[in-house]
């Protein structure tokens, strides 16, 4: 009983991380039909950029903000100054991104160097707990929680806000938007931003788990794009769902079939995409 | 009929050249000379796939690795000749993306680029986690070039010889993928990438010409992983990496996506620009992430019709 808890939860706290970088993915290219291959680059660098601020303020906390709201004006320059001027050209942008995905795996090599480093976990969360009759490491219960309140945040972002309203109707025919005087340009480089700095947050908050080392942007970025494809390009739910699937399927495949790794992770997309070529929740 | 002519001309005035570079260059020299033939093979099968029928892939180093692995295998494990070997490879890339199309032609353009990056990357991910077949990370050192037997006179040990092998094939795939471009079939792969619906509606078994086009593709990028795993006498998991994928994007994006020259122009180009920065830098990367940033910002249909665009054609529209 406690290995099907212990590996729920673990799943779950993937999950979570999965989530942060899923709904950004699926938000920008809801919005904009951009396919971000640098989302797992502002993951990478959010969490560098936590692991040398909590070094030098000796505070997660701080740490951690510093890192996100770097990542946000970083994902707001990125889209002002490149991907703006490639609006509604698909694989341009596409390709700008994998470009940038190179350059900044490059630069944080470069910085950072190439042995795998942990972001430290916050002080108030280390140590383990008894639940459900087993001990378990606090900080991942601390991040299972994180992502189901930055899941609910986002959720009453979309639906009970104005701007929320806006995006939405954005995503279903943004020239009607326009044509209601709506400055659509903003709210690109708003919601651009917003992705960016979630996929900053993801960096920071699973960096203690994962770390950080050349290469981790890609394989988060991997499993971000197998989340949206199961859960549906442009669906928050969606995203939230695949993360769940993907995060469980990856952490049990992981324990039964260590030598399978990745194939597991392969087996839901298929399922789901034989299905329902657009996802779960995807919108057609 | 002229320009045909003249292409003909140019084309077999190409081979020659490079023909008789390979006589006079330094073994080193002649190395990066093959590289370029084998990369000129292995974007001309992509730009099958991404130029011609318009699914833009992102994951085409999975056959290219496929093919190199399964032919080392071959001959390594099972002791096959390179005359059954080889063969293996091609067909299990074929086989490969057969099964895998079957799934991803469901998929419209972006979530193809994603599915096919997945694809690859879990081939990576095999690679390197069953190591008792593939030697993980090690990769599989020590694997023969080819030799046809006792019967062919000359053997391909050395580099300029295996060169020599390597331009017969490199002319051999070339003809034969310009003649699939130029049949009918080509031209009915191209009226999918410029409107699918319409070919759809005039008839046409949109589905099977993409699932013919992308095994074809997928083929002749084994042939090109085979060449170059027998270049090096290895294959590791990075030829199958995502790296590899991306670069040999990048050649047919240098080159121009949609004609078979262009390509192999963008090879070419990419082999020297891989070698003259190597001697300067080793922020390669970075290098390859500018290019492709400058690429999607300034020049779509690719670096060489831009800069044909520019300075020597200044009164003509773009290429079509």
């Amino acid at each position: 009983m406690s290995f099907w808890i212990v590996n729920t939860l673990n799943g779950l706290s993937l999950a979570m991380i999965l989530f942060l970088l899923a709904a950004g993915l699926t938000l920008i290219f809801g919005l904009m039909h951009i396919i971000n291959m640098a989302h797992g680059s502002f993951y990478l660098l959010g969490g560098y950029i936590a692991i040398t601020a909590i070094r030098m303020s000796g505070n997660f906390v701080v740490g951690a903000i510093i890192a996100v709201i770097a990542i946000a004006i970083l994902g707001t320059l990125v889209q002002r100054l490149l991907l703006a001027k490639l609006y509604k050209q698909e694989m341009p942008q596409a390709l700008l991104t994998l470009g940038l995905l190179f350059i900044i795996a490059d630069i944080a090599f470069f910085t950072w160097g190439g042995d795998p480093q942990l972001v430290p976990q916050p002080a108030l969360f280390q140590g383990a707990v008894r639940i459900f009759g087993v001990v378990y490491p606090l900080y991942r219960l601390f991040l299972i929680g994180w992502g189901l309140a930055v899941a609910f945040l986002l959720w009453m972002f979309l639906e009970r806000t104005k701007i929320g309203a806006v995006v939405r109707a954005g995503m279903d025919d943004e020239e009607m938007v326009r044509g209601l005087g709506i400055n659509m340009p903003l709210v690109f480089t708003g919601i651009f931003a917003l992705g960016s700095a979630l996929a900053g947050l993801g960096g920071v908050l699973g960096g203690p788990l994962l770390g950080m080392f050349p290469g981790a942007d890609f394989e988060v970025v991997l499993l971000a794009f197998v989340v949206v494809t199961v859960g549906g390009l442009g669906s928050i739910r969606g995203a939230f769902l695949g993360s769940l699937l993907v995060g469980l399927v990856d952490n049990f495949g992981n324990v039964w079939f260590p030598q399978l790794s990745l194939f597991t992770i392969f087996v839901p997309m298929v399922v789901v995409l034989a299905l329902k070529p657009t996802g779960l929740l995807g919108r057609t | 009929m002229r320009k045909n002519h003249l292409g003909s001309v140019g084309a077999l005035a190409f081979i020659l050249i490079v023909g008789a570079l390979g006589n006079f260059l330094s073994p080193y020299d002649t190395g990066l000379l093959t590289q370029m033939l084998i990369y000129g093979v292995f974007a001309m099968s992509l730009d099958v796939l991404h130029g011609y029928t318009g699914m833009p892939s992102l994951g085409h180093a999975a056959y290219f690795g496929l093919g190199a692995y399964v032919s080392a295998i071959c001959s390594l494990k099972l002791g096959w000749p390179f005359g059954m070997a080889a063969p293996a490879g091609i067909v299990a890339a074929a086989v490969a993306a057969a099964l895998f199309h079957l799934l991803a032609l469901r998929t419209s353009k972006s979530y193809y680029l994603m599915i096919t990056l997945a694809f690859s990357q879990v081939l990576w991910s095999v690679a390197v986690s069953w190591t008792e077949l593939t030697g993980g990370d090690n990769g599989l050192p020590g694997v023969r070039r080819p030799n046809l037997g006792s019967w062919f006179p000359w053997t391909f040990a050395s580099t300029h010889n295996y060169f020599y092998f390597v331009l017969a094939i490199f002319v051999v795939s070339a003809l034969a993928l310009y003649v699939f471009v130029k049949s009918p079939f080509g031209y009915a792969l191209r009226g999918i990438r410029e409107n699918e619906m319409r070919m759809r509606a005039l008839g046409y078994n949109v589905w099977a010409y993409k699932y013919v086009a992308s095994i074809v593709s997928a083929s002749f990028a084994a042939v090109a992983g085979e060449m170059y795993m027998y270049l090096n006498s290895f294959v590791s998991p990075s030829s199958l990496s995502v790296t590899v994928s991306a670069q040999v994007l990048m050649m047919i994006l240098v080159g121009a996506a949609g004609t078979l020259f262009g390509p192999v122009l963008g090879a070419g180009v990419f082999v020297i620009l891989q070698y003259v920065l190597s001697t300067y830098t080793d922020r390669w990367l970075f290098v390859i992430g500018l290019i492709y940033v400058g690429i999607a910002l300034y020049a779509p249909q690719g670096a060489l019709v831009f800069i044909r665009d520019k300075f020597f054609a200044p009164k003509r529209g773009s290429a079509s």
